[in-house]
C-alpha cells in the first residue's frame, strides 16, 4: 500500500508512522498535538542520543533497511519531517 | 571578537588552593557536620588532586584514603595511589572489589552482552567501548573493540541493547566502590569526596549513584588542565602528575577522549571554555588548528552531552511539593 501511492502520500504516511512511534515510545501518549512535525527532537529534549539510536533501530527493523553511521546526522533525524524525508529517499532507491 | 589563546586557562594556583581548602573546611563543618573526608584514590590526577586539597583543608589525620582495585584496573594505578597516600601521610586501606563484582554478576553480564555483539568473544579476551560520530557532526554511535588472546583486534558496531548492558554491568564498578566509600564515611562520621573535574562534571562523564555520588566535589569547577596544574603546584609525586587519563574501567586501555570526549582533554578544556564564553567556532578552530565545521561540531557535541546527561545531575524528582525542608540552608 505504501509504495502504490503518490510520492507526497508516501512521505506523509512515513511521517505518520514515525510520529506514532515517537509519541508512544518517548512521550507515552497518542495525542497527536503533543508534537509538531517540525519540532526539534534533539534540541527540544524529546529524544536524547541514546533515544536516537533506539529510533534508528526501530526504523531499521520496521522498514527493513540498514542506516549507516554516515547517515546518522541531526539533519536526517532531528524532526518527524526530516526523518520522513530521509526514509522517503531511502525507500525510493 | 574575543581573541582566544591557551592562557585563558591560567590560574593563580596558590590562591585557588587556599580558597578551596577554606571552603572545604566550611562545607564539612557547617554544611555537612562531619569530622573528616573519605577519598577513593585511583592513581589518576583528579582523585589525587582532590585528596591533596582535602589534606590541605583538614590535615592528613582527618582524611581517609581508599584504594579499590578490581580485575580490569591497571596495577600501576594502585601503585601510584599508594605512593600518593604515603606522600600525603593519610590513613589508607586497599580493598579488592573483584570478588564483590564477580558475585553480583558484573563480569558475567558484561561478557554476555559482548558475546552477543561478537560471538567469538570469550575468556582471555580484552575489550573496551569507543564512541564516534559527535566530533564529525554525526550522532554518536558506539563500537566494541576486542582483542583476542592471540592479539587480533576486532572492531564491531554495538547494538543499543548490547551497549546499554555493557555499560550497565560496568557501572557496578563505580557503584560498589561508592558503597565502600560510604561504609567508611559512616563508620568514621566523615563525608565522601567526589572527584570529577569540570569537563567530567559538565559533560556528565560519571555514573549516577556511582562516582557521581558524593557529599562534596572540590574540583568540579576546575578544567582538567587546571587540575594538572594544581597537582604540580601542590607538589604531588611526579608519577601521579604524569599519569595519562584513562577510564581504568575496561580490560583494554581506553583513553577518556576515545570513549567520551570529542578531542584530547587539553583541546576539550579550551573548547568548553570557549563555548562558555561565547567564543565563535571560527576562533576556536584557529587556535586548535581544525576546521570551523569541526569546531562547530565540537560545540554541538558539548551541548548534546549536556542535554543527554542532565538527568544524571538531578536529585530524585518529586511529583508534589514538600516545602518544609530547608535543603539550601
Amino acid at each position: 500500500m505504501l509504495f502504490g501511492q503518490g510520492g507526497c502520500d508516501v512521505a506523509l504516511e512515513l511521517q505518520r508512522q514515525v510520529k506514532d512511534f515517537v509519541l508512544r515510545n518517548f512521550l507515552f501518549t497518542d495525542d497527536d498535538k503533543a508534537l509538531a512535525n517540525g519540532d526539534s527532537l534533539i534540541r527540544g529534549g524529546i529524544v536524547d542520543s541514546t533515544g536516537i539510536l533506539e529510533l534508528v533501530g526501530h526504523l531499521e527493523q520496521a522498514f527493513a533497511i540498514r542506516i549507516p553511521p554516515e547517515d546518522m546526522t541531526p539533519a536526517n533525524f532531528d524532526s518527524i519531517d526530516a526523518i520522513g524525508a530521509y526514509l522517503a529517499r531511502r525507500l525510493a532507491t | 571578537m574575543t581573541r582566544l589563546d591557551w592562557n585563558v586557562l591560567d590560574l593563580d594556583y596558590e590562591q585557588e588552593a587556599t580558597r578551596i581548602a577554606a571552603r572545604l573546611r566550611e562545607i564539612v563543618s557547617r554544611t555537612l557536620h562531619r569530622r573528616g573526608l573519605v577519598v577513593a584514590i585511583s592513581g589518576g590526577i583528579d582523585s589525587s588532586c582532590s585528596i591533596a586539597l582535602a589534606v590541605r583543608a583538614l590535615g592528613p589525620e582527618r582524611v581517609f584514603a581508599l584504594i579499590l582495585p578490581e580485575r580490569d584496573s591497571n596495577d600501576d594505578s594502585a601503585a601510584r595511589a599508594n605512593i600518593l597516600a604515603q606522600h600525603l601521610g593519610v590513613r589508607v586501606q586497599t580493598h579488592d572489589i573483584e570478588p564483590a563484582l564477580a558475585a553480583i554478576g558484573c563480569y558475567e553480564q558484561r561478557d554476555a552482552a559482548a558475546r552477543r555483539a561478537l560471538p567469538a568473544y570469550g575468556p582471555g579476551w580484552r575489550m573496551k567501548i569507543v564512541i564516534s560520530g559527535g566530533a564529525e557532526g554525526r550522532i554518536n554511535v558506539f563500537r566494541l573493540i576486542a582483542q583476542a588472546p592471540d592479539g587480533e583486534v576486532h572492531d564491531v558496531q554495538l547494538g543499543l541493547a548490547e551497549y546499554l548492558q555493557i555499560v550497565a554491568a560496568t557501572n557496578f564498578k563505580q557503584r560498589i566502590r561508592k558503597t565502600l566509600e560510604y561504609f567508611h564515611a559512616d563508620r568514621l562520621n566523615y563525608a565522601v569526596v567526589g572527584t570529577p573535574n569540570r569537563l567530567e562534571y559538565d559533560q556528565g562523564f560519571f555514573v549516577k549513584n556511582g562516582d557521581g555520588a558524593a557529599d562534596v566535589k572540590p574540583i568540579a569547577h576546575l578544567y582538567k588542565s587546571q587540575v594538572y596544574g594544581m597537582a604540580r603546584h601542590l607538589g604531588l609525586p611526579e608519577r601521579v602528575c604524569a599519569a595519562v587519563p584513562t577510564t581504568d574501567t575496561y580490560s583494554l586501555a581506553q583513553g577518556q577522549d576515545e570513549f567520551y570526549f570529542a578531542l584530547p582533554y587539553r583541546s576539550m578544556d579550551l573548547a568548553l571554555w570557549a563555548l562558555n564564553h561565547d567564543v565563535p567556532a571560527a576562533e576556536l578552530a584557529r587556535v586548535l588548528g581544525i576546521g570551523e565545521a569541526e569546531a562547530q561540531a565540537v560545540y554541538e557535541d558539548i551541548r548534546n552531552k549536556r542535554r543527554t546527561t542532565r538527568y544524571l545531575h538531578l536529585q530524585p524528582v518529586l511529583a508534589g511539593e514538600v516545602n518544609e525542608l530547608d535543603l539550601h540552608a
